[in-house]
């Protein structure tokens, strides 16, 4: 069940947005499918009733009160930018 | 001896009595890194200008009556870590060139306190492996065996410290990668507990795991550095706001290990352990029960599980937190013509193979039709083996075992097997799981090399973790067995 087939491989990596070459698809196909086969033993468990855990704390909801402070200035915020124009990154066009 | 050998606590004292300074412990740390860097490769970038300069600065303070435990002192810090105008890369190549406008918080702190930095050091890809082989730039060699790898992620930050290259490091424990690193290069590492440390500016990997923990010497230095590190953040929201103590203070109370239950977990001694690691580990546990302490056999069942449900909950949280790189606000940018296909592109040249793997293993477990049988599969099992750390420890103290089931491998002898990588982590993720605290440090060699006892506390539980580590370093002096370089 676990084993991934090309298809799958290819339809995760436009998910994971990865162009993957074709020698990267073979390999990942292989070790993809090994590890998930591993992990099939997850399968094997009663987890019945069993609520997951999504953090390790017993905190949730942590609130501040919603007052202004000091924030990174413009200038330094965009200085690590691939491309910036007017105090903004710069992308290719979202819509054509 | 040198400077550069000295413990951070003995540089401290020499720093109080006037005997050295900041400045002269700082010249010597280069030295020694100019002497053996080209060998172990544990730093991706140095810095000895910055460094020499706030050494200076470090000595100015002390001349005006400063005294704090860290002022002075040179430390390497993991190129995990944000470092406010020095480069962070995360050992990637979709990082090359950023420089973080912004300190992490545990660096804002060492900063306070007066201490050095010396540059970033290596480690696996987006902290993403056990050998420190997957850095995008180069691999760095165990101080012990330059041959073998030093572990990971954090293998630059340990190998340093094997190497005397730093008094002490930061490295981060995702799943092992400050403890498992620390063992194979026979040095000490602490992860302490999910929130203890802020994980502001810590460059995220697994944001349910992730925690910056101190590699050092010996066991004082650890508690040292992590009284520095640890509190509560506003910046962190998971951070935990609960008093801090004086680990150093905490950890020399007591009586020898009298009235201190250790407990011995039957599933972290398995059949497929190297003999000598097993053997080392358990003339170790026999040392503690010479110290007073009282010996239980547990049972944490649900181990077996740890290795899955960590790989399926740690990429299904680094799938999502890696989608940042996209080439728009920071790092690399290749482009693709139009947006997506400068996205993919991007990706596609910046990320190394193991980043992509696990990549794409955390977006298949989260993706439409395998959720549920993955992910939220693995975070059920998760809730079971955190109750298997509460149930144990309403019988023990401190639980111990061994780091790793084996001692540092050979360099490419599992850098094309993923599998057989992710199963080095097998006696350290479930830790990372649970959310509780742990520390390695030397308790022997087999081979020739070094084994870390890996002794395991519950939630801020570190002051009994360094205090059965400090009653054993005490007694013993693997800990001053040094690399020969």
């Amino acid at each position: 069940m676990a084993k991934l087939n090309r298809e799958e491989v290819e339809r995760i990596a436009e998910l994971a947005k990865l162009t993957l070459t074709d020698a990267e698809k073979d390999m990942f196909q292989e070790q993809l499918s090994n590890i998930l086969e591993y992990a099939e033993m997850l399968q094997q468990v009663d987890t019945t009733g069993i609520p997951p855990t999504t953090s390790a704390l017993p905190i949730n909801n942590v609130m501040r009160p919603d007052e202004l402070s000091l924030s990174l200035p413009n200038e330094e915020a965009l200085r690590n930018a691939p491309d910036a124009e007017d105090g903004s990154f710069k992308v290719r066009a979202v819509l054509d | 001896m040198e400077l550069y050998s000295l413990t951070i606590h003995e540089a401290q004292e020499q720093l109080r009595q006037g005997v050295t300074t900041s400045v002269e412990l700082t010249e010597s740390v280069l030295e020694r890194i100019d002497a053996v860097e080209d060998k172990v490769g544990a730093y991706i970038s140095l810095q000895p200008e910055i460094a020499l300069r706030m050494a200076e600065m470090a000595d100015e303070r002390r001349a005006v009556g400063e005294d704090r435990p860290l002022l002075g002192i040179p430390l390497g810090i993991k190129d995990t870590i944000i470092t406010h105008g020095v480069p962070t890369t995360a050992a990637s190549k979709i990082l090359e060139g950023f420089t973080p406008p912004f300190d992490a918080t545990a660096i804002d702190r060492l900063r306070q306190d007066g201490a050095v930095f010396i540059g970033k050091t290596n480690c696996d890809e987006f902290a993403m492996g056990s050998s420190t082989e997957y850095s995008a730039f180069h691999p760095t060699r165990n101080p012990r065996n330059l041959n073998c790898v030093p572990g990971g992620s954090s293998g630059g930050s340990a190998a340093a410290v094997g190497a005397d290259e730093a008094f002490g490091t930061l490295g981060s424990d995702t799943g092992g990668s400050v403890r498992l690193p620390a063992s194979f290069c026979g040095v000490v590492g602490l992860k302490p507990t999910y929130g203890r440390v802020s994980r502001y500016g810590l460059i995220a990997f697994g944001s349910s795991l992730d925690q910056i923990g101190p590699i050092t010497k010996d066991v004082e230095d650890a508690a040292i550095l992590l009284n520095a590190i640890a509190g509560h953040d506003p910046r962190d929201s998971t951070s935990v706001n609960a008093p801090v103590p004086n680990y150093v203070d905490d950890m020399k109370q007591g009586d020898g290990l009298k009235g201190v239950k250790v407990g011995i977990p039957q599933e972290y001694f398995t059949d497929g352990m190297e003999p000598g690691v097993a053997q080392t580990v358990r003339t170790a546990i026999d040392h503690l029960a010479s110290l007073g302490a009282e010996l239980v056999e547990v049972s944490l069942p649900n181990t077996q599980y740890g290795i899955p449900a960590y790989y399926i909950v740690a990429t299904a949280e680094a799938s999502a937190n890696l989608s940042r790189y996209d080439g728009v606000r920071f790092g690399l940018r290749h482009d693709g013509g139009d947006m997506w296909n400068t996205y993919n592109e991007t990706r596609e040249a910046g990320f190394g193979p193991e980043v992509k793997r696990r990549i794409m293993l955390g977006t298949y477990a989260l993706s439409a039709g395998y959720y549920d049988a993955y992910y939220l599969q693995a975070q059920k099992v998760r809730t079971l083996l955190r109750r298997d750390f509460e149930q144990a420890f309403e019988k023990v103290d401190v639980m111990v075992s061994p780091v790793a089931p084996m001692v540092a491998f050979e360099i490419n002898a599992k850098v094309d097997d993923p599998l057989q990588m992710y199963l080095t982590d097998v006696l350290t993720v479930s830790l990372n799981l649970a959310g509780v605290c742990g520390i390695s440090l030397p308790c022997g060699f087999s081979e020739g090399m070094p084994v870390g006892l890996q002794i395991i506390g519950p939630a801020l539980g570190e002051s009994t973790i360094l205090r059965t580590a400090y009653q054993y370093e005490q007694t013993t002096d693997w800990h001053r067995q040094k690399a020969v370089l």
